[in-house]
């Protein structure tokens, strides 16, 4: 499994900072929505794409995979337009869903996980004031992308073992032997996982304030 | 949070994940696949407070550019898209899933336990998830309602009774909400 | 000398007494209504101390005890004289804990990341954790796995790796619960040298008896309670002897 849909590169959309392609990205969104027309929706589409692919150098096939998941969708609105209302507006509705998908297509592929990761951090850091610490959301997303082959992992070999017994994990019957004791074996190792967080300091708060008040 | 909380947040996460890797079936725009279960369960096994964090938790990493959502697709773009409002709901309807679970703690049994999710899990997610479909793609309210909720009640009934049937196994072998106080190292 | 920011009272280390070691005093526990520990009084100071006992023991709870991963509901467990109950935060920054399984261990997604987890904890700053990173991979032949996925690992390179990152924290005392169950004879073997050549003081929970070879002192465990406390001769006879008779 290939878990990202970043596309490495040197360009300098990719150097820029993560949190000013998602800036960019919000004001495209609010532009298109304040700027209601067909010729604006249709620069903005261009505009994109020539990022996208002349500036940021993506392979062609970055943008169309994601247009692809939308295409049933311009179709239809198109359609639906053209009998309800008019086709200038459907063809207006539809190239701004396009360019605003292309648009995050674009985002994605040029910044790793990691920048984002920091950017929600980076978002998160207000809500100190409400008790979230950051550095705990970016342990929990770590954790996650961890527990993600564990759990494929874990789950062929509950399937191995029922079929070394002969048993064919179908029906319903497949939740009671495969599902729910694989749960609780990885609720059981998400528990084991916590401790050995905490033995390693997971609970310490670097931070002054927070060691002031530990100091005996 | 205590970080064993935390790890469960992020297991959760992780198997709504994994439940998009399942094939999903294609019927138009939305299709059905397994991770409304895996949001189902986050609610129900872990309750309310904790279910909703692991939901938020897996939109955080779709959005960071992750191919996380079945078929592969991720990033900012689903979140720009017509199934926007399905997305955001989810938090919320793992939120409800979770906190009426607390509730009939003690009287859950699998019955109860798809009631809660159909409220939890089909009421929620439609009454967020058509009207932005309604929104973003000018529908009128009929079809919204046809293409964005009416065809998926079937599969939708179904998943509420698994992740019942699932949660119910796991009450009773390894209770996460209201009583976790499991035996702590006595493997 | 690093420097502290003002207003910091002094880190809990200052007050310690490494010399009294760990110490449990009266210690039980007990989960709801079972006893899984009871009326335990040790100290330990010895370099090397081994755990024997069944499953179900209460061995893993008393590894567990010594660095606050539990507390006991009975009694006072004390590491260098720092409480566990109290000062766990202190007490954990001198225990090392490595766990049996090494999946369970492991949460960064990349190597090098996992190792620096737990001196991002301890306020590290990053060049010197950068730093000490390499050196422990380097010293633990991980080196070229600095920027590789985890679980890509092999089952023993994964142990190392759980080692890596409790010993880059350079704790003063080691605890092994089952470090070498699930590795095969030759990764078990060189988790055994790597745990021979350590520095620190080392307790060793563990089903695998040639583990204890060279060992200073043995417990045997029964029942939540301390049956044999000898050299590793003597208790692993007596745990023998215990274990036929089942």
């Amino acid at each position: 499994m290939t878990l990202a849909l970043y596309v490495p590169g040197t360009g300098v959309v990719h150097r820029l900072p993560a949190a000013a392609k998602l800036l960019a990205l919000a004001v495209l969104a609010v532009a298109l929505f304040a700027l209601p027309s067909l010729a604006a929706a249709g620069a903005a589409l261009a505009g994109v794409v020539a990022v996208g692919l002349l500036l940021a150098r993506l392979p062609v096939a970055v943008l169309t995979r994601q247009a692809r998941a939308v295409v049933w969708w311009l179709v239809a609105l198109l359609a639906v337009h053209a009998l309800t209302t008019d086709l200038r507006t459907g063809a207006h509705v539809a190239l701004r869903l396009l360019t605003l998908v292309l648009a995050a297509a674009v985002v994605t592929a040029t910044t790793r996980v990691s920048e984002m990761v920091r950017v929600v951090e980076a978002v998160c850091a207000p809500l100190r004031l409400v008790g979230v610490r950051p550095a705990r959301v970016g342990l929990a997303v770590a954790m996650a992308l961890r527990f993600i082959p564990v759990l494929v992992e874990r789950a062929d070999r509950i399937r191995a073992a029922q079929a070394a017994r002969g048993g064919s994990p179908r029906g319903v019957r497949a939740l009671r032997t495969t599902v729910a004791p694989l749960l609780v074996q990885v609720l059981q190792m998400a528990h084991d996982v916590s401790e050995a967080l905490d033995a390693r300091g997971a609970d310490d708060d670097p931070s002054p304030r927070r060691r002031a008040q530990e100091a005996p | 949070m205590k970080t064993r909380d935390l790890a469960y947040v992020a297991l959760f996460a992780a198997i709504i994940a994994v439940l998009g890797t399942l094939p999903a079936i294609p019927v138009g725009p939305v299709p059905i696949t397994a991770q409304t279960l895996g949001v189902m369960l986050a609610g129900a096994v872990l309750g309310g407070r904790r279910g909703s964090l692991a939901v938020l938790l897996f939109l955080v990493l779709v959005a960071v550019g992750l191919p996380l959502l079945a078929g592969g697709r991720g990033g900012l773009g689903p979140f720009a898209g017509p199934t926007a409002g399905y997305l955001l709901s989810w938090p919320v309807a793992a939120f409800v899933i979770g906190r009426l679970t607390e509730r009939t703690w003690d009287r859950y049994n699998v019955l109860v336990g798809t009631l809660v999710n159909v409220v939890g899990g089909i009421v929620v997610i439609y009454a967020v998830g058509v009207p932005v479909l309604k929104a973003v793609v000018g529908l009128p309210w009929g079809e919204a309602f046809w293409t964005g909720a009416a065809l998926f009640v079937p599969g939708d009934l179904f998943k509420a009774f698994v992740a019942a049937a699932v949660a119910d196994v796991v009450r009773r072998s390894y209770p996460v909400i209201e009583r976790p106080r499991r035996a702590a190292g006595t493997r | 000398m690093r420097f502290r920011r003002p207003g910091a009272a002094p880190a809990a280390d200052d007050v310690a007494d490494p010399a009294r070691g760990i110490e449990l005093r009266g210690v039980g526990h007990r989960y709801g209504q079972r006893v899984v520990l009871d009326g335990v009084d040790l100290t330990l100071t010895e370099a090397r101390v081994g755990v024997v006992g069944a499953n179900g023991s209460g061995k893993s709870t008393l590894a567990r005890l010594l660095n606050g991963l539990v507390v006991p509901t009975e009694g006072r467990v004390l590491v260098d004289g720092l409480d566990t109950r109290t000062q766990v935060r202190a007490v954990r920054r001198r225990v090392g804990f490595v766990f049996q399984d090494p999946d369970a261990q492991i949460v960064h997604p990349t190597v090098a990341e996992d190792v620096a987890y737990g001196l991002e904890n301890q306020g590290v700053p990053p060049d010197e954790r950068a730093a000490r990173v390499a050196e422990v991979l380097a010293r633990y032949g991980l080196a070229g796995h600095a920027d590789h996925p985890a679980h890509l690992l092999s089952g023993g390179q994964k142990q190392l790796l759980a080692i890596a990152g409790v010993l880059v924290m350079r704790p003063a005392r080691v605890v092994f619960d089952e470090p070498t169950t699930l590795l095969d004879l030759v990764n078990a073997r060189r988790v055994a040298e790597l745990i021979a050549g350590l520095e620190q003081q080392v307790v060793v929970v563990t089903h695998q008896l040639d583990l204890l070879d060279g060992f200073d002192r043995v417990l045997v465990v029964d029942g939540g309670r301390v049956v044999e406390d000898a050299a590793p001769g003597p208790a692993v006879a007596a745990y023998r002897a215990l274990m036929a008779v089942r």
